[in-house]
């Protein structure tokens, strides 16, 4: 059974086409990237399939239901973490889930103890009475993640859940977004970062310029650069004079070195060699044959494209 | 009326919109009665003039923070999460205006106390009092929903408090401090036909038994065009703000 099916979906901002034509199908408790750059287009599809924005053509069913024909049914079906987060900065953390809480049907007692186990879940006990304004970033987003949690909907949208959060806080928020699909629950997220797609989904779909140029597992995405590190040549200066896949054998690496020669690398250029892990980048360069951003980013908000260290 | 107790706890989370709305009238009061009273009205009778004006302005003040308050709301990712939640998400303005209401009314509470212990004696009977804050409330109402719509109109938090400004420059240009009839003969017509004097008219004559004659109608129908039109203005803005694009 498939939690979420997307079939024709366009979309265009006046003369700007950010969607043209996405297929996608996700399967019920599995946790689903979609992976691209800047302006790729991940946020509208999210929106669209939130009911927030309408589409130009196709149709795309959430929990069996049609986004466009019964909105109110599909907002019952999902929640949305959006890119920036949705919390009262008034309010205390506790005091935001309990208004949640109510908002989304809960009577008082139970939004009460609903506040309590997420407060806990979420490690924000002892933040619990102080004003989200107070809050770090990682606190804020954790915050907002445990309100979308409030009614655990089958379906769960997160917007570029870990962009911005420092180390810690994003292995804190990927332990979470695991444990969501424990009961069920249906992940479809977004990301800018290899790494964040390949640690949490089930699946990915690589998304530019409003298409989908590769779907499959991490591991299928991964083996199309070569399923290893990346070997990076650079000279004095720092500049990368080559840049080769290796598929993380002895033999990979071997082949890999022999394969500067080949590109008549003089290996008097090179001051030094290092390994690192593939990313999106290098994906799209795999996927594409073109670096992914080779086109201008045109309405997404975030800062230009970059690999975090996990 | 989540919303409600929401914007309520929002405005004892943000004492200087409350300080505002009771501090600057009831300062403004005491420097027209206590200051500038004497030379307006040597018999000392001014305060008994000024209060009604004093109330409105006082109400205006408080509705006023509605604007930032509904612009903070659009501006922040809060509200598109509220709309993917199975309610109308337009409520939380209403739960703005209700909040505005109470804590105005409460405002106004505080003003005529004030009021008294500088001097002011009204003669109304106790029906008239009912009518005399059924007719603010009626004013709060539509001034809240209009500043409501403003929030919404405007780009940002500051812009919002920027165009409320104007609004609370119509008083000065009212019957509320002098009468219309000392004014130049260009500016009378439009104090006089302005929706504010009316309302104070009304509210001087069920407070102190002045001649009402036709404001008060007037006063009803002002209250209930502005609040008609904000109340439109409004869905029509959320629509376009915060409507499926």
């Amino acid at each position: 059974m498939d939690a979420i099916t997307v079939r024709g979906i366009r979309k265009s901002f006046g003369d700007n086409a950010v969607l043209r034509s996405i297929d996608l199908a996700v399967p019920a408790g599995a946790v689903f990237a979609l992976l691209g750059p800047n302006g790729a287009g991940k946020t509208t599809l999210i929106n669209i399939l939130s009911t927030l924005v309408a589409p130009d053509a196709g149709t795309a069913h959430v929990a069996g239901h049609d986004v466009v024909r019964e909105p109110e049914r599909v907002k019952r079906s999902i929640s949305l973490t959006g890119q920036s987060a949705a919390v009262d900065e008034v309010l205390t953390g506790a005091e935001n889930l309990r208004m949640m809480g109510k908002l989304s049907g809960l009577d008082r007692r139970s939004a009460r103890r609903r506040a309590e186990e997420l407060l806990e879940r979420f490690g924000l006990q002892d933040a619990a009475r102080k004003r989200v304004g107070t809050y770090s970033g990682g606190m804020r987003r954790r915050l907002d993640l445990a309100i979308s949690l409030i009614l655990t909907p089958p379906v769960v949208f997160l917007d570029e859940p870990t962009t911005g959060l420092d180390t810690r806080s994003r292995q804190a928020l990927w332990d979470e977004i695991r444990g969501l699909t424990a009961n069920g629950t249906t992940v479809l997220l977004t990301t800018q970062y290899l790494e964040e797609a390949d640690q949490l989904a089930d699946r990915i779909a690589v998304i530019e310029h409003g298409t989908v140029v590769a779907e499959g597992t991490p591991d299928e995405l991964k083996a199309r650069v070569g399923g290893g590190e990346m070997l990076t040549v650079s000279d004095d200066a720092g500049t990368v004079l080559a840049e080769l896949p290796t598929d993380g054998t002895l033999a990979g690496l071997r082949r890999a070195l022999d394969g500067l020669a080949g590109d008549g690398l003089a290996e008097t250029d090179a001051a030094s060699v290092a390994l690192r892990s593939p990313s999106l980048d290098d994906v799209f360069l795999a996927v594409t044959g073109a670096p992914a951003n080779a086109a201008p980013a045109a309405s997404d908000r975030e800062p230009a494209l970059a690999s975090p260290k996990g | 009326m989540t919303f409600v107790g929401r914007s309520v706890l929002h405005t004892l989370r943000t004492p200087d919109a409350l300080v505002m709305a009771i501090a600057l009238p009831t300062m403004l009061m005491l420097l027209f009665t206590q200051v500038f009273g004497g030379a307006i009205d040597p018999t000392g009778g001014y305060v008994d003039y000024v209060v009604p004006g004093i109330i409105l302005l006082c109400a205006g003040f408080g509705a006023a923070s509605t604007a930032v308050d509904v612009a903070n709301d659009m501006k922040a990712g809060v509200i598109e999460r509220f709309r993917t939640m199975p309610f109308r998400a337009e409520t939380v303005i209403a739960g703005h205006v209700v909040a505005s209401l109470v804590r105005n009314l409460v405002a106004t509470g505080i003003v005529i106390g004030v009021a008294v212990l500088v001097g002011f004696r009204p003669n109304g009977s106790p029906l008239e009092w009912v009518g005399m804050f059924a007719l603010i409330a009626g004013y709060i109402l539509a001034i809240t929903y209009l500043f409501a719509a403003i929030g919404l109109a405007a780009s940002n938090p500051e812009a919002a408090n920027g165009y409320g400004f104007f609004l609370m420059f119509l008083p000065y240009l009212s019957s509320a401090f002098v009468p219309v009839e000392t004014m130049p003969e260009w500016l009378r017509p439009l104090a006089e036909h302005q929706p504010l004097t009316p309302i104070i008219e009304t509210i001087r004559g069920l407070l102190l038994g002045t001649e009402i004659g036709q404001s008060g109608w007037w006063a009803l129908g002002w209250c209930a065009l502005i609040l008609g039109v904000a109340v439109v203005l409004t869905r029509v803005l959320f629509r376009a703000k915060a409507g499926r694009r």
